[in-house]
């Protein structure tokens, strides 16, 4: 990757596993599983996101990607790994430490409904941060919030009203005052448009947008939507049961995608032209995302890959560069053979890394 | 068959209103519509639109009170489905006019087997026995593809995924070969993997079965390869109706527009910003005078504020209510002139690239 003088955060072999029990002795008499079970939420995920980029993070629901997001601002603790921020490990602060950086670490929630406060009025909730941090300066932490209020798009006078009396648009545009109230370099934005009305989604987006060219924030976000993620990513990365199958630049990966799962889950979005519908060829892939508890061997994604072959069960392929800036995990492709649709034809089996000839030949 | 000028379905001016506290919300304001054996009919709309409203008023499921049908007439093979009596419609109900909810973890009744559910449908409908209606059953699971169906049939619904659970609903719908399915938005709460399987799913056996669907959804993208005409609801009007090539290439609607617009395409290249619609949709209960949509639209006009706007007939199946429709119309076909001029028309290999 490019070099790391540009890298807000970078994360090292982030892992998130939550243990579910069983397979201890006391399982086995008691009847219990015989197995460990444990979910790989997040499962070794090297990342880095560059200063004033927006990464998005798209996966279909139960592959991390939220878990991820939570876990660089360390609202779910990590396993194992580093959270690097200006290349200070956040993983390995203390929470009284932490507190310190959640200043310039912000998040903003799916749910407009649940993540505001009923009992606040819009003005409390949005000075709140303010306040905690002592950002104020001994000026008019009113005037401030009526100024991030009307940053937002919303009236200066509403400041003593509470959040039911919003729509979910509106909401959503409060809870984006609160995360810029403290003045943030970094915004983890989780499925932040999903719950809106298609005609409020491009509003956010545009707001997002924005925001960012005014503020120089960096974003992560986070969404199952494919084509509000291509709008507003400059990069993209693609998630699958824990681990990230492929990521590079978010015009490239639409346009080229590499890895079977990222074929399929873009040729699976509905277009809105009915001439492009009637003549797209799309990739129907079988079953559904398997449980993330003790996942499929080697490739995580071999049980529902139509390019699959015995070796996928086996080796677990890594994260590669296969064009500039555009990684894939497959063990199919490599920077020789990049497309798998050919190598398929050509009946070639694994050319990846990880596979026996390439460590004989390298 | 005997349709009615060969429609299976026919909705003439429907009008379906709700007493509130707040006053009297017209859910669905005058809606009209056909829908001939085999095809399928979308009905896009924000949340508050009146899309379902207008679903379940054919079906006779609005609540009553709050929600009255005041008017209008619903044609289904002939018959008035209003004039019908209780146990009337319950016949045609699940048996000839099925319906797919959205939400496939609340449809199914947790405490029931799978079987149970389904069995119950053409034990009714069908009079069938137990063990017919359980050889069926193990049937439509199959259709709809569901794995090893004869072991899973007993299974509950938790123990089924998302998806699945969707495929066991269409399973119960098309149980009794049904004329009409009506599915509210469908696959809204699945994953795009699992919607591609559930809408190629109800096109095939669409095909197959020669059903009549109509397709409820917020999504363009889902209508657009799925559905031969389209109507456009906002604020419980109907504001454009046409067939669905004709909606997409050359609307003759404001809303219709700003909504094209408002969804990233990514079939072409992106321009900076997104083009959004402006303010919120309106308080069904309080609408303002004149054009509902006013007061969010980019070229309305004193009349728009004033006046309520005409439902303008562009042509023969081309319905917009605007008060420029024909002006809109004309900027429409303009723009689309003037796009493939300039090669931005140009339909990629990879419609996503």
């Amino acid at each position: 990757m490019s070099e790391n003088g540009n890298n807000l955060i970078s994360l090292q072999n982030l892992q998130v596993h939550y243990n579910l029990g069983g397979g201890s002795f006391l399982d086995k008499i008691t009847g219990g599983s015989k197995v460990r079970r444990v979910v790989k939420a997040v499962d070794g995920v090297s990342l880095d996101i560059k200063k004033g980029e927006t990464l998005g993070l798209v996966g279909e629901s139960g592959c991390g990607k939220s878990t991820l997001g939570k876990a660089i601002l360390r609202l779910t603790e990590p396993t194992g790994g580093q959270v690097l921020y200006n290349g200070e490990d956040l993983a390995g602060l203390s929470q009284g430490e932490m507190r310190e950086y959640r200043k310039n670490l912000q998040m903003i929630f799916q749910d407009p409904y649940a993540s505001l406060n009923p009992r606040m009025t819009v003005g409390q909730i949005i000075a709140e941060p303010i306040r905690t941090f002592n950002l104020s300066n001994g000026g008019n932490v009113e005037a401030q919030v009526q100024d991030l209020m009307e940053t937002v798009g919303l009236s200066r006078r509403f400041t003593r009203r509470y959040p039911h009396e919003f729509s979910g648009g509106q909401r959503q545009r409060i809870g984006i005052a609160r995360a810029l109230a403290v003045d943030p370099e970094f915004i983890v934005a989780d499925e932040p448009i999903s719950a809106l009305d298609v005609s409020i989604q491009a509003q956010i987006m545009n707001l997002m947008d924005k925001l960012q060219r005014e503020k120089n924030l960096t974003y992560l976000f986070i969404s199952h939507d494919l084509r509000a993620i291509r709008h507003v990513s400059d990069r993209v990365a693609v998630m699958y049961l824990g681990k990230i199958v492929e990521l590079g630049d978010a015009k490239t990966v639409y346009r080229e995608p590499l890895m079977p799962y990222t074929i399929a889950l873009i040729s699976a979005v509905p277009v809105p032209d009915p001439q492009i519908e009637a003549k797209r060829v799309r990739i129907i892939l079988k079953g559904d995302v398997p449980s993330p508890i003790n996942p499929p061997s080697g490739c995580h994604f071999n049980t529902r890959c139509p390019f699959a072959i015995a070796e996928c069960k086996r080796i677990e392929p890594s994260l590669v560069e296969i064009k500039p800036e555009h990684f894939a995990a497959c063990i199919r492709i490599s920077p020789e053979h990049p497309h798998i649709e050919e190598n398929e034809k050509q009946n070639l089996g694994a050319v990846g890394e990880g596979t026996p000839e390439i460590k004989k030949g390298s | 068959m005997s349709e009615i000028n060969g429609h299976l379905l026919t909705v003439n001016d429907l009008k379906t209103y709700f007493q509130t506290e707040d006053g009297m919300v017209k859910a669905v304001d005058g809606i009209t519509f056909t829908l001939s054996k085999g095809e399928t009919l979308g009905i896009v709309g924000e949340s508050g639109s009146g899309k379902s409203v207008t679903n379940l008023s054919i079906m006779r499921l609005i609540p009553e009170p709050p929600g009255k049908i005041v008017g209008g007439d619903i044609i289904f093979d002939g018959v008035d489905v209003r004039k019908l009596s209780i146990d009337d419609v319950r016949k045609i109900r699940g048996k000839r006019i099925a319906m797919i909810f959205q939400d496939p973890m609340t449809s199914l009744n947790p405490f029931l087997k799978i079987s149970t559910q389904l069995m119950e449908v053409t034990e009714l409908h069908l009079g069938h026995t137990k063990a017919q209606a359980r050889e069926h059953a193990i049937k439509m699971l199959d259709t709809v593809g569901i794995p090893d169906a004869k072991s899973r049939i007993d299974g509950y619904p938790h123990e089924f995924s998302g998806g699945m659970r969707q495929r066991v609903m269409i399973a119960m719908a098309l149980s009794c070969d049904p004329e009409l399915l009506i599915a509210d938005e469908p696959t809204t709460a699945l994953d795009v993997t699992i919607q591609a399987q559930i809408l190629e799913l109800i096109k095939a056996l669409k095909a197959r079965m020669g059903t009549s669907v109509i397709l409820i959804t917020h999504d363009l993208g889902v209508v657009a390869g799925m559905t031969d005409k389209i109507i456009v609801m906002y604020a419980g009007k109907v504001f454009e109706q046409a067939p669905t090539a004709e909606l997409f290439s050359t609307s003759a609607n404001p809303y219709t527009k700003g909504l094209l617009k408002s969804v990233p395409d990514p079939a072409h290249e992106e321009g900076t910003e997104l083009y959004q619609i402006p303010g919120l949709p309106p308080d069904v209960a309080h609408l303002p005078p004149g054009c509902p949509f006013a007061p969010r639209c980019y070229r309305a006009e004193d009349i728009c504020h004033r006046e309520f706007p005409p439902f303008v007939q562009i042509d023969e199946n081309h319905f917009s209510l605007c008060h420029f429709a024909k002006e809109v119309y004309a900027e429409s076909i303009e723009e689309k002139s003037a796009a493939a001029y300039s090669g931005d028309v140009q339909i990629q290999l990879n419609p996503l690239g």
